[in-house]
C-alpha cells in the first residue's frame, strides 16, 4: 500500500522541526540486531534486523569455471529475492527491478572493496575456481533494506567455512573448518535519504517512500584512513555536492558504529 | 534386523517441533513451524482483490499457496526462482488447506499464502503446511479447523515417523548394488483426524504397511494440532 499523501506531508513537515513519527532523531538507526548461523546447510548465514526490518542472507560455495576476463580469480555472484512473503509491494515472478538494484549496490561494495580474497580462490588456474553465492531475503520489510542487507551479507561471509572438496568436487552439506578468506576491512554501507531538504538515516516504509532521493555510500576504513568503494545515487530527486558531502561525513560517522556490531561477531 | 535411526529416536518419534505465531509483521498473518532442522515460515496476504478480473469467483475467494526454498537452505545451493518441483508442492499444498479455509465468505478475492524454506532437512512440504495453516488462523480468516501434516515412511521393513534428509536417503546394498530402501509418505490430515487433505508417496510399500503409516501419521498429526492451536493462541 502507497504511502497517503497527507502522511507524506506531515513526515516532511515534522522532518522541518527535527522530528520523526517514532521519535527518532533525522539520523539515528532503530535497533540493530545481528545473528549468524541461521541456516546450517549454509557455508555461512545471518538474520539482521533493523528494527521492524528483517533480512537474511547466505552464502553457499561451489567450484565453477572462472569468468573468462578474470581466470585466476574466484566468482563472486550477489543476488537478491523480493518474495512477497516479506511486503505487499512485493510481485511473485523473475526479480524486480529493485532487486536487481539491491543486488547489484551489495555486489559493488563487497567487490570494490576486495572483503572476499578471490585471489585466494582459484583451485585450478584457468579451468576451476570457487564460486561465492550470497543470496539475500527480505523476511520483513519496513524500510532501509539496503543497509540491512549489506551488513547481512557481510555478517553471513564473516561466518563463512569451506566445504569439504575432494577430487576438486564439492561434498555438498560436509563443512571444513577453514574460514573464507576475508580481508581484515570490512566494508560498511550507509543509505542516506533526502526528504526536504533534509537529510536521514534508517527511513520506515513510509519515510522511504516519502523521499525522492537516496544515496547508498560502501565504505572501509583502514588505520585513519577512510575509503569509498561504492556510491549509488537513486531516486528520482537530485542531490547538492554541498548534500554529497554531508552525507559522506553522516556515513562515515554511523559507519564506524556499524562496523563495532559486526567485528563483534 | 530391526532399523535403528541415527539421530536415536523412537520409529514413532518426530523431531522438536517449533511452532509460532506472528513473525512476520507486513503479514495478515504469519508463522514459523519447524520440524528438527527443517524450517519452515509462511505469510498470510488477504483475502483482498484479485486480478486480473477474470481469474475471480463469484462463489468464492481464491486460495494461492505459493512454496519456495532459499537457495542456501539445502546442501546443494538451488538456483533461485520455481522448479517443477516447487510448484507442485504449492499445488497441493492449496489442495491440503483448501478444505479448512471458509472460502465461500468473499467471493471475488484471494489468499496468497506464501511459504518458504529456511533450512531443509526433509519433510519440508509437511513444515511449510503446518506453519501455512497456523498462519492462515494468525491472519484471523474464519476456518472449519486445522490442518496438520506429518510424513511418515518406512525404512527397511519399519514403519518411522518424520524422517530426516539422511534417512530419506537410506539404501541397502543388494548383490553389489545400492538400492534405495526408504518410502516417504508425507500426509495431512483436518483437525479430528477423520479427513485426510493430502497424501503422496513414493518408494515401495503393502496395503498393510500403508495402513499402519496412516495409522501412526493420524495419531502424531493430532499431537501436531495440540501444539499449533496453542501456538496459535499465544498471541502477545
Amino acid at each position: 500500500m502507497e504511502t497517503p499523501i497527507l502522511t507524506k506531508k506531515r513526515i516532511e513537515e515534522l522532518l522541518q522541526k527535527g522530528r520523526r513519527f517514532d521519535e527518532r532523531k533525522p539520523l539515528e538507526y532503530r535497533k540493530i540486531e545481528i545473528e549468524t548461523g541461521i541456516s546450517k546447510n549454509a557455508e555461512g548465514s545471518a538474520r539482521v534486523k533493523i528494527g521492524d526490518t528483517e533480512v537474511i542472507a547466505g552464502v553457499k560455495l561451489d567450484v565453477v569455471e572462472p569468468f573468462s576476463d578474470t581466470p585466476e580469480s574466484g566468482a563472486l555472484i550477489v543476488n537478491a529475492e523480493f518474495s512477497p512473503l516479506a511486503s505487499r509491494k512485493f510481485e511473485s515472478g523473475p526479480p524486480s527491478i529493485e532487486a536487481i538494484e539491491l543486488a547489484r549496490i551489495i555486489d559493488r561494495g563487497i567487490r570494490e572493496s576486495n572483503f572476499v580474497e578471490l585471489n585466494k580462490l582459484v583451485i585450478k588456474p584457468g579451468e576451476k575456481v570457487w564460486g561465492v553465492f550470497v543470496d539475500i531475503y527480505p523476511i520483513n520489510d519496513n524500510g532501509n533494506l539496503i543497509d540491512a542487507s549489506a551488513l547481512a551479507a557481510v555478517a553471513a561471509l564473516k561466518s563463512s567455512v569451506f566445504p569439504v572438496l575432494k577430487e576438486e568436487k564439492v561434498q555438498h552439506g560436509e563443512h571444513t573448518t577453514k574460514k573464507l578468506p576475508l580481508r581484515e576491512e570490512m566494508p560498511v554501507t550507509v543509505t542516506c535519504y533526502k526528504i526536504g531538504n533534509i537529510l536521514l538515516l534508517d527511513p520506515t516504509s513510509q519515510e522511504e517512500e516519502t523521499a525522492k532521493t537516496r544515496i547508498t555510500i560502501t565504505m572501509t576504513f583502514e588505520k585513519n584512513e577512510v575509503y569509498i568503494h561504492a556510491l549509488q545515487k537513486s531516486g528520482e530527486g537530485t542531490i547538492s555536492e554541498q548534500e554529497l558531502f554531508e552525507a559522506i561525513k553522516i556515513a562515515e560517522t554511523e559507519g564506524k558504529k556499524l562496523l563495532k556490531k559486526i567485528e563483534k561477531l | 534386523m530391526p532399523y535403528k535411526r541415527p539421530d536415536g529416536r523412537e520409529p514413532d518419534e518426530i523431531r522438536k517441533i517449533e511452532a509460532k505465531v506472528g513473525i512476520i509483521k507486513n503479514a495478515d498473518g504469519s508463522a514459523l513451524f519447524s520440524f528438527g532442522d527443517s524450517k519452515a515460515i509462511a505469510a498470510v496476504y488477504g483475502p483482498r482483490q484479485l486480478h486480473p478480473q477474470h481469474l475471480q469467483n463469484p462463489e468464492k475467494c481464491l486460495l494461492r499457496c505459493h512454496y519456495d526454498m532459499a537457495s542456501f537452505s539445502v546442501k546443494e545451493r538451488k538456483k533461485p526462482g520455481p522448479t517443477r518441483r516447487t510448484m507442485e508442492i504449492s499445488y497441493i499444498t492449496t489442495k491440503a488447506l483448501e478444505p479448512v479455509v471458509q472460502v465461500e465468505s468473499w467471493p471475488n478475492t484471494v489468499i496468497d499464502v506464501y511459504i518458504m524454506i529456511i533450512q531443509a532437512d526433509a519433510s519440508t512440504r509437511c513444515a511449510g503446511i503446518n506453519a501455512a495453516a497456523m498462519a492462515l488462523a494468525n491472519a484471523g480468516i474464519p476456518m472449519n479447523g486445522i490442518v496438520s501434516a506429518v510424513s511418515i515412511g518406512k525404512i527397511g521393513d519399519t514403519i518411522v515417523a518424520d524422517l530426516t534428509k539422511e534417512e530419506e536417503d537410506y539404501c541397502i546394498v543388494k548383490g553389489g548394488e545400492k538400492i534405495k530402501a526408504a518410502t516417504d509418505i508425507p500426509m495431512a490430515f483436518m483437525s479430528k483426524g477423520e479427513k485426510i487433505t493430502l497424501l503422496q508417496l513414493d518408494g515401495k510399500i503393502t496395503p498393510a504397511e500403508l495402513k499402519e503409516a496412516i495409522a501412526l501419521g493420524k495419531r502424531i498429526c493430532r499431537k501436531i494440532a495440540e501444539i499449533q492451536i496453542r501456538a496459535i493462541k499465544e498471541i502477545k
